[in-house]
């Protein structure tokens, strides 16, 4: 395949920690408006993964190319400027503002210093984040304080922080954790529908969440993919059966 | 317009706040007190305004500060270098060895009037210095810790050393800076001897007159984006950095207006008081700023002045009569602050006075009024 075809280019990627590799060569393609689930046993690096992709960890080889821009070489901010949005495992939210107020500062505008102090909510602003905490299921908590949210609302408030950004790329890590089988099944609905136009690419244990959501499933083992395709092939695949998915 | 003059009071319960601080330190208190008692009102709204730096720094951005006072300092020293040479003129030295010569330097035989000291002769650049060197040193302190992500106890235990070692350089280069005594004997600013009465009443109104711009100036911040992203960074750094905003220009920025507004009140300080010297430049005055800004509220900007007018007042009744008893009260109130107060003064406002003022009297009075027409039916 045309290497320009894809989104996100990741070749020979490699980090280690005091000899110990926690990505080791790792080649991974994502396409434009596909929605890739990693699956691993824990410790198999899929988190770190992300960390590198967002610029949290430094490579210590390979490439990461994002729509043909070098990623290993930026700092976090500029990563996130070229599209790349990532959610972290625990929901990371500004407890202290409301719901409102957190979308409204996640809009990428205003985003260096001068720009911040003269910004100012245009009617744009305003609705866009509505129309996102519609998405999200909290337009009723809108202008509820962020820490009195339930767990599963935090993890939906910063999946539409992301959202207000607009990436081209997005990357969830475990985004249904902690949350109710209703909620999986809103959270499934909300990225089957966010993936319209834009990759995504979610991390993630509960394999019936998978199972609704994934176009292509990479399994990752010890820092190197496993295996890589469909999710029926994968649930069929030996190999992934003896090491994660169990008998 | 009217959403700048908006941003800028911060809404009308914010105007309302704001002209009432205005009211007493303009009108109330000049009329009640005699010269000596405003002129120490004058001091406390110097150090006033190194606590609304703390609000905006600590409160308002998480990044705990424990050398603010190095800027009150250095906004104190840049103003006390300017009338100390308008002081030290050929005349009035005539009886030293090298007339013309701030008096200290003539005690350190030194006989040239050192490089550093030169920009200080003409006033608009002093004015300019007092706010360009404390920002300058805030943007380099600034620069090598939060672009290497330097925060929490570790930022605060460095600006406290970086305080402590500028005091001991002032005070071991005497011949430079005055030494432990400090810029001290200041008479004139542009000639205008600032030791007469009017003098210090004219100060006093600029002084309390510049407080209430810098409270102006900080509410814009804080009710702009800006202010939005430093309660966010406090929240969660990591957050906003992973939202595509350089963490570390925002507090270098939020730092370096907090030591331009400290600045202002050292500058004000040297010019009110009539002297300046490293005793308000190290750690125990740093300190007692950050508890100035506990006491009244360090998420209030009005808060802050009040809390630190009212320490001072303590201070200044209580070491007069039990001078050996006041360092123990002001540790006791601290310590009490932080444990039940985390919001200070304007946190117990904020909790209680909106319902026993206003709404409450009301209701009282709607509650009697049925009352009284029962009574007369």
């Amino acid at each position: 395949m045309n290497p320009t075809e894809f989104i996100l280019t990741i070749e020979d990627l490699t980090v280690s920690f005091d000899g110990f590799k926690a990505v080791d060569n790792l080649n991974l393609y994502i396409e434009n408006n596909e929605l890739r689930v990693v699956i691993g046993p824990n410790g198999a690096g899929k988190t770190t993964l992300l960390d590198l992709i967002c610029g949290k960890t430094k490579a210590t080889s390979g490439s990461i190319k994002f729509k043909n821009t070098e990623l290993t070489r930026l700092a976090e901010h500029q990563i996130v400027r070229t599209g790349v949005g990532r959610k972290f495992q625990t929901p990371s939210i500004y407890e202290n503002l409301t719901v409102y107020q957190n979308l409204e500062v996640s809009y990428p505008e205003g985003r260096s210093v001068i720009g911040s102090l003269f910004f100012t909510t245009t009617p744009a602003v305003k609705e866009r984040v509505t129309r996102i905490a519609d998405e999200i299921f909290l337009t009723e908590s809108l202008h509820q304080q962020a820490a009195l949210l339930s767990h599963g609302q935090k993890q939906w408030l910063e999946i539409g922080m992301l959202l207000m950004q607009d990436p081209e790329l997005l990357m969830l890590d475990e985004p249904v954790a902690g949350m109710s089988a209703k909620e999986r099944d809103l959270t499934a609905d909300l990225l089957n529908r966010i993936c319209k136009n834009r990759s995504v690419l979610v991390i993630e244990h509960d394999m019936e969440f998978v199972k609704k959501i994934a176009h292509k499933v990479t399994v990752l083992h010890q820092g190197k993919i496993l295996a890589e395709g469909s999710m029926e092939k994968i649930q069929s695949n030996e190999t992934v059966i003896d090491v994660y998915l169990g008998h | 317009m009217n959403e700048l003059s908006e941003k800028v009071l911060g809404g009308k319960q914010g105007a309302l706040h704001l002209a009432i601080l205005a009211v007493l330190l303009l009108v109330i208190l000049p009329l009640c007190l005699d010269l000596f008692r405003l002129g120490l009102i004058g001091k406390y709204v110097t150090y006033a305004f190194v606590a609304i730096s703390l609000v905006l720094l600590w409160g308002n951005g998480g990044i705990l500060s424990l050398g603010q006072g190095m800027f009150f300092g250095l906004g104190g020293y840049c103003m006390a270098m300017f009338l100390k040479l308008e002081a030290s003129d050929p005349i009035s030295t005539k009886i030293q060895t090298t007339p013309g010569l701030p008096d200290f330097m003539d005690w350190n035989q030194i006989v040239e009037l050192p490089w550093f000291w030169e920009p200080f002769k003409s006033l608009p650049l002093t004015l300019l210095l007092v706010l360009v060197v404390p920002v300058l040193l805030a943007f380099i302190i600034g620069m090598a810790m939060f672009t290497r992500r330097v925060g929490g106890v570790y930022f605060s235990i460095i600006t406290q050393a970086i305080a402590l070692i500028l005091s001991i350089l002032i005070v071991g280069q005497q011949g430079y800076t005055g030494g432990v005594n400090g810029i001290t004997d200041l008479k004139t600013l542009s000639g205008w001897d600032i030791r007469t009465d009017s003098a210090k009443y004219c100060l006093y109104f600029m002084n309390a007159g510049l407080l209430i711009l810098c409270i102006m100036l900080s509410r814009f911040i804080l009710t702009s984006k800006f202010g939005m992203l430093l309660l966010a960074m406090r929240d969660k750094e990591e957050r906003v950095r992973f939202s595509g905003y350089d963490v570390a220009r925002f507090k270098i920025f939020i730092f370096c207006v907090a030591a331009m507004i400290s600045a202002i009140g050292g500058a004000m300080f040297t010019l009110q008081i009539g002297f300046m010297s490293p005793s308000f430049v190290g750690i125990v005055p740093s300190i007692e700023m950050v508890i100035f800004a506990a006491v009244g509220g360090r998420m209030s900007l009005i808060g802050a002045v009040y809390g630190t007018l009212l320490v001072n007042f303590g201070k200044t009744i209580f070491s007069e009569t039990y001078p050996e008893l006041w360092l123990f009260l002001m540790g006791g109130l601290f310590i009490a602050v932080v444990m039940f107060f985390p919001d200070g003064l304007a946190g117990i406002y904020e909790k209680y006075a909106p319902h026993c003022s206003f709404s409450m009297l009301r209701a009282r009075w709607l509650k009697k009024v049925p009352k009284v027409t029962g009574e007369r039916q």
